[in-house]
């Protein structure tokens, strides 16, 4: 690991101007950053430590019913406390699919967000990357690339985005406030994170400096809790990437649906809305018709990168079954194995 | 530039000076109190064999930099029994073969111990399995594992019971 300066700011403000200088970056958890050093993928010349810092823990309901969940709110403690549990049940579900029960505990909300993609090009520093080195190519393009970006990638990059916890958080419009040289701003989880382009290396829309200091799920996103779910794929039960994942949340009322919001996981270098897919569901009945019709939707933009067509078609069949499963309705009790296909109790249905 | 900090290490309090911010609690642990009870196997937060608990809360301590935490309550493998008495999830696993070679073991116990308090598996063996994932056993233990912290988690809640009672 290349040797570093550490800092312990006293304020956020002290904590954006410490990070605003060249070569610096936050730390929080470090679940992420520190496996990342380690392999020399991330050089740091300035660590900024903001797990000292007072007011970012808190998970609490504003006056117009909003929540606001501060940004070093662990994962574990969030998916643990019960009233989030019961009023976003899907985004509990997504954050215990993630890693394992240790790195639950450690890591932090913003963390989750801003984690690295999990491409094996981008940790292997023998090899190019326009990610980690801007420029230099892209190995994965023409590499071992089954699981990778089937949505919104370019010639310089096919990378996913691997946090579960960012699919239903974009399905509810999470908003994120985020704190800057230039004072306190807010924008949509949708836009915190950039298309690869001709620029992957850029990988959200913060600026030098910029701290997320909180999430914030407006008030209509408690509307879908009685249907609600996330749904994942991966290579083994538990403790593993999604290879696809799909979040699904219904308003549904006298047998039709009011509304509803869907998003993917595991498919872009950002999770991935599908408001053409919400579209075709607003008005009409749950029927697995509507939902395959849906699934089309979702994926009419989707095109391999390399070995990886299976993607397209699994991810319409997760979508089905995630739709079908939150149309059945939000279980009492999250599944032993949460988001996983092969729970005992998710009601196993074939697209 | 020096930084000192200081933690509470299964119960007393030990302060240190760090010559560099790299330091793992990992490698605070083995290589200046000697407690080599935690494991490194993978130093990358995938095995699961450093686990401690921190502040009450298991975590892998590979991936955590001991400088950060600074004031933090630290819980390992050595501060678990009382004296000779084994701590009854140690005993489980020698009661019920829950290892061969032993490398995963005191991160098994730790992370089970840390299951334990978070209670959301109780008695079920298909949660215990869920919430145990982030330990990994190359001699392939998990029946055995599974089994000792089925029976430690009886022993917990009996006992919680006739306190209770």
């Amino acid at each position: 690991m290349k040797s570093f300066d550490y800092v312990r700011p006293a304020t956020v403000a002290e904590a954006v101007a410490a990070a605003a200088q060249p070569g610096a970056a936050y730390l929080a958890a470090g679940t992420n950053l520190l496996d990342l050093m380690k392999g020399g993928v991330s050089r740091p010349d300035r660590l900024v430590d903001v797990t000292h810092l007072d007011g970012l823990d808190a998970i609490e309901t504003l006056a117009d019913g909003s929540l606001r969940i501060g940004a070093l709110v662990s994962n574990a403690d969030l998916a643990h406390d019960p009233a989030f549990a019961k009023s976003y049940p899907a985004v509990a579900e997504a954050l215990l699919s993630g890693a394992s029960a240790q790195l639950r505990n450690a890591a932090t909300v913003g963390g989750n967000l801003l984690q690295r993609t999990r491409c094996a090009y981008f940790y292997d520093t023998a090899s190019r990357c326009n990610k980690r080195e801007a420029g230099s190519g892209c190995d994965a393009r023409d590499g071992e690339n089954r699981t990778h970006a089937v949505l919104g990638w370019s010639e310089n990059c096919i990378a996913t985005h691997p946090s579960d916890f960012c699919v239903p958080l974009v399905a509810l419009d999470a908003m994120v406030e985020i704190e800057g040289k230039g004072g306190r701003r807010e924008i949509a989880l949708d836009e915190l994170h950039r298309l690869p382009g001709n620029t992957p290396a850029r990988e959200s829309v913060l600026e030098p400096g910029d701290l997320i200091v909180a999430v914030r799920l407006p008030p209509a996103a408690r509307a879908f809790a009685a249907h609600a779910r996330y749904l994942k794929v991966r290579e083994r039960t538990s403790y593993a990437f999604a290879v696809v994942s799909a979040a699904a949340a219904l308003r549904i009322e006298g047998g039709k649906i009011t509304e509803a919001r869907l998003a993917l996981g595991g498919v872009a270098a950002k999770p991935w809305r599908a408001r053409a897919a919400e579209d075709v569901l607003r008005g009409v009945a749950p029927t697995a018709d509507v939902f395959q019709e849906a699934a089309w939707r979702a994926l009419t933009d989707a095109k391999p990168s390399g070995d990886n067509a299976f993607k397209i078609e699994l991810a319409r069949r997760i979508v089905v079954r995630a739709l079908t499963l939150a149309a059945a309705g939000t279980p009492a009790r999250l599944p032993a194995l949460p988001a996983s296909p092969f729970a005992s109790t998710s009601g196993a249905i074939h697209a | 530039m020096n930084h000192s900090i200081s933690l509470t290490v299964n119960g007393a309090r030990r302060d240190f000076v760090l010559d560099d911010p790299r330091v793992t609690l990992l490698d605070l642990l083995r290589e200046r109190l000697h407690l080599t009870g935690t494991k490194k196997g993978c130093d990358r937060g995938q095995c699961g064999a450093c686990t401690i608990l921190v502040d009450g809360k298991r975590i892998n301590s590979c991936l955590a930099l001991a400088i950060s935490h600074d004031g933090a309550d630290i819980l390992t493998i050595e501060g678990v029994a009382r004296g000779d008495q084994l701590h009854p999830v140690q005993a489980a696993f020698i009661a019920h073969d829950g290892f061969q070679c032993g490398f995963c073991t005191p991160g098994q116990i730790m992370s089970a111990i840390g299951m334990m308090q978070e209670a959301q598996a109780g008695n079920d063996p298909e949660r215990i399995r869920e919430c145990m994932s982030g330990n990994l056993c190359r001699c392939g233990a998990y029946a055995g594992i599974v089994d000792a912290v089925l029976d430690a988690q009886g022993q917990m809640d009996e006992s919680n019971q006739r306190r209770s009672a």
